[in-house]
């Protein structure tokens, strides 16, 4: 027969101090966790969600990223004319060339300066992108020296406001609108006309890379073989969600840092969930004894405790995931290994962040509370009861 | 019995309580010492006095843009200069694009490079047969040894940054501590093979008398340069790599958030002790006063055995970290940290001490309540 879980809980609000200590020990470790893990969610999410499945990247073959590519200028009707594109708004394929720079800006709180992505576009790279949405002001105008902000680089830098000008290249520029990039990698981007963008790098003549509107996500994967496949071309096409897959390895040293940090953490914690299931065993070994007499067997003894050990963590993991709720969302920024530029990324609180967070305090439970429990259902009824 | 002996007893009287309690503060101790010495390393230590003395210069906008050539000789006719090397980020694949297939490739100046980089340790007969051969390459030993290359092997690198493929012929090996796990190779190998980049120089690497010149040195460079239409940024090699460091993110407040989750970590885990121990100790607690101890003298036993216990964690902590630390120090490098990691007697001294002073914190509430303990109630007490 089981013992009562209500016997667990009693024991457990009996010695408020010890329980809490303890709990808020594992909720150290919890909150730590979750941090690392959702700041690895929210980076994920950022590149994941970049690209667009009927999109297809052309770079320079064996160039990587879009900043190391570079190709001429006039390879691009040849790209136009391939079959599989999409019409735009004039009738004309969907195609834009594009130059990509990077540059240096301070940060608005002042703790130092950091790489942020540049994107010279045609007209068409705005209806390439649909899920891109205006915000504030409006878009950029052909010919023009001016750039729209994303968002998040709107809050973080100083100068980033409509009407603002920004120094880069060759002059001035002026910001005339804000948009809104929905958490992806183009939340870290500041756009404006290619046209404008080359002179003021002396790259005219020549594109980093292209992007191509297929009509449908068939057709994209087609149209990607078309353009790799083309030998007058030596250019490579690749799916856009391909490209920023790759990316995600940006997060590599925050992902190993986290894991070596919340696993020391969590030895250590162990160590004491063990020590309190330790004392609380010692305090009850009189009680435990007349369990044995009433007729629970040692098996019901072990699985109550290693339970109440459990049920301590889980009280902990409650405390951590609180803790951490008032962190949710907020934005911060690394630097993308491909591209060298900071990637802008909030943390993000997901289902699966919190699940694994609980098992991972289920898991310190059991080993913090197995060794006791056993410990517990061993001890001998007669000496125990002596006691 | 002395009063530091009849602490220790105590404090190990329960000893699984103890052993627990000593590892629970020893693992948070370890990530404390090395959260320290990751600070340490990056915002303290000034790394080698070679490094001290060196510069690197860069496009204002961007490492992704190049410099002209000829800012090399301007720079180098600047007075405390010594010696200035052009250097190239080449970023070439080896083998795959798999991660720990990448090492850091440069294009540089031979003739030059080796009076800048002086900490690298390579033969002189190595050092001419390299500047020789226009395809030769210098790698890094602990490189090479990865490899399995030796002098006089030929690699192919493949090129993503520039279209080329450099065949290479390994001509010299250097050596450096902590190894950068590097390969360098002529600029002009790759001038002549890709068109655009003729005449041109990613970053410059220069050298000056001494360290007090640094400063003075690369604000001339960058009013030099101020009005050009490629304007340089120069800073000091230590800076140059933090910069990349500062990229990951707000490092600062990572470590330092990490540090206080530790410490309160082990604040909890030695008061829980310290309270339990001294529950257990109530009766002893009364016929200690009943023999005569005062209250504070009962205080300090008890604070003294929380700061025990402490300090043996920390010490074993320290121990530990300073062990992982070495091991892994050595593959740091390549992870981009600037010049490894090592832990130095200061972090760790600060490490115990942080240690102890939880210790005594944890201890003193418990403690206090003990020395209050009424003796009457005390001796009845059971438990």
């Amino acid at each position: 027969m089981a013992i009562p879980i209500s016997y667990n809980i009693r024991n457990l609000r009996l010695r408020k101090g010890l329980t809490i200590m303890t709990a808020l020990g594992i909720a150290l470790t919890v909150t730590t966790a979750i941090f690392l893990m959702a700041l690895l969610a929210g980076l994920q999410r950022a590149f994941v969600s970049s690209g667009d499945a009927m999109n297809v990247l052309v770079l320079r073959k064996g160039s990587e990223a879009e900043l190391s590519g570079g190709f001429d200028a006039s390879l691009l009707p040849t790209l136009k004319n391939l079959p599989g594109i999409a019409k735009d708004a004039h009738g004309e394929p969907t195609v834009s060339g594009e130059w990509v720079v990077v540059i240096v800006l301070p940060r608005k709180d002042g703790t130092g300066e950091v790489n942020v992505t540049v994107r010279g576009m045609m007209p068409d790279g705005l209806e390439l992108r649909p899920r891109v949405k205006l915000v504030e002001g409006r878009w950029f105008m052909p010919g023009q020296r001016e750039v729209v902000v994303s968002d998040s680089i709107h809050r973080r830098f100083s100068q980033a406001n409509i009407g603002d000008t920004m120094q880069f290249g060759k002059g001035p520029w002026k910001v005339v609108g804000v948009f809104d990039a929905g958490g992806s990698a183009y939340e870290s981007e500041i756009w404006g006309d290619v046209n404008q963008m080359a002179s003021d790098f002396d790259r005219q003549g020549g594109f980093s890379s292209a992007y191509l509107r297929a009509t449908d996500p068939v057709a994209a994967d087609a149209l990607k073989h078309r353009v790799s496949d083309d030998q007058r071309l030596k250019l490579e096409g690749i799916l856009e969600p391909d490209y920023y897959a790759k990316q995600t390895r940006s997060g590599t040293p925050i992902k190993i840092i986290g894991w070596v940090v919340a696993i020391i953490m969590a030895i250590g914690s162990s160590f004491a969930a063990m020590n309190t299931m330790y004392a609380a065993v010692a305090y009850r070994s009189r009680e435990i004894a007349t369990l044995r007499v009433i007729g629970f067997s040692r098996p019901s003894i072990l699985t109550s405790f290693v339970f109440e050990s459990v049920l301590l963590s889980l009280l902990g993991a409650a405390v951590g995931i609180l803790l951490m709720l008032p962190f949710n969302g907020m934005t911060t920024g690394t630097s993308n290994a491909v591209t060298f530029s900071e990637v802008v990324f909030s943390l993000r609180m997901t289902w699966a962040v919190v699940g694994t967070a609980i098992v991972f305090a289920i898991i310190m439970g059991l080993f913090g509370g197995m060794a006791p429990a056993w410990h517990a259902s061993r001890q001998s009824i007669l000496s125990a009861l002596r006691d | 019995m002395t009063l530091s002996s009849f602490v220790v007893r105590n404090a190990f009287r329960n000893k699984r309580r103890s052993v627990l309690t000593v590892l629970s503060i020893s693992f948070s101790l370890l990530l404390l010492t090395l959260m320290m010495t990751i600070w340490h390393t990056f915002y303290i230590d000034q790394g080698a006095p070679n490094s001290a003395t060196r510069l690197m210069t860069r496009h204002r906008v961007s490492l992704t843009f190049f410099l002209p050539g000829y800012y090399r000789e301007k720079i180098r006719s600047l007075p405390g200069v010594v010696a200035v090397a052009p250097m190239t980020w080449f970023g070439g694949r080896y083998k795959d694009d798999k991660p720990e297939n990448f090492f850091a490739q440069f294009a540089t100046d031979p003739e030059e490079y080796l009076k800048v980089a002086s900490d690298k340790m390579v033969p002189a007969d190595q050092v001419e047969a390299w500047q020789r051969d226009r395809a030769g390459a210098m790698v890094d030993t602990e490189l090479a040894k990865k490899y399995g290359w030796k002098i006089g092997d030929k690699i192919t690198l493949q090129g993503t940054i520039f279209p080329v493929n450099p065949e290479l012929t390994i001509r010299a090996m250097y050596t450096i501590d902590p190894p950068n796990r590097a390969l360098y190779f002529h600029a002009k190998y790759l001038e002549e093979a890709v068109a655009f980049f003729k005449g041109q120089a990613g970053f410059f690497f220069t050298r000056t008398n001494s360290a007090q010149d640094v400063s003075q040195v690369s604000q001339a460079v960058d009013d030099m340069f101020h009005n050009s239409p490629q304007p340089t940024k120069t800073e000091s090699e230590k800076a140059f790599q933090l910069g990349f460091i500062a990229m990951l993110g707000n490092v600062k407040a990572f470590i330092l958030s990490i540090c206080a989750a530790v410490v309160f970590a082990i604040l909890l885990v030695s008061a829980n002790t310290m309270a339990m121990s001294i529950r257990s100790r109530t009766r002893e607690v009364a016929v200690l006063k009943t023999l005569g101890f005062t209250r504070s003298s009962v205080l300090s036993l008890f604070v003294g055995e929380a700061v025990a216990l402490s300090v043996a964690g920390g010490v074993l902590g320290v121990m530990v970290a300073a062990g992982l630390i070495h091991l892994i120090g050595k593959s740091a490098s390549t992870l981009g940290v600037p010049g490894g990691l090592r832990v130095t007697l200061s972090t760790m001294v600060v490490a115990v001490m942080v240690a102890a002073l939880v210790g005594l914190v944890s201890g003193c509430l418990p403690a206090y309540n003990a020395s209050r303990i009424n003796i009457v109630e005390g001796l009845r007490h059971i438990g």
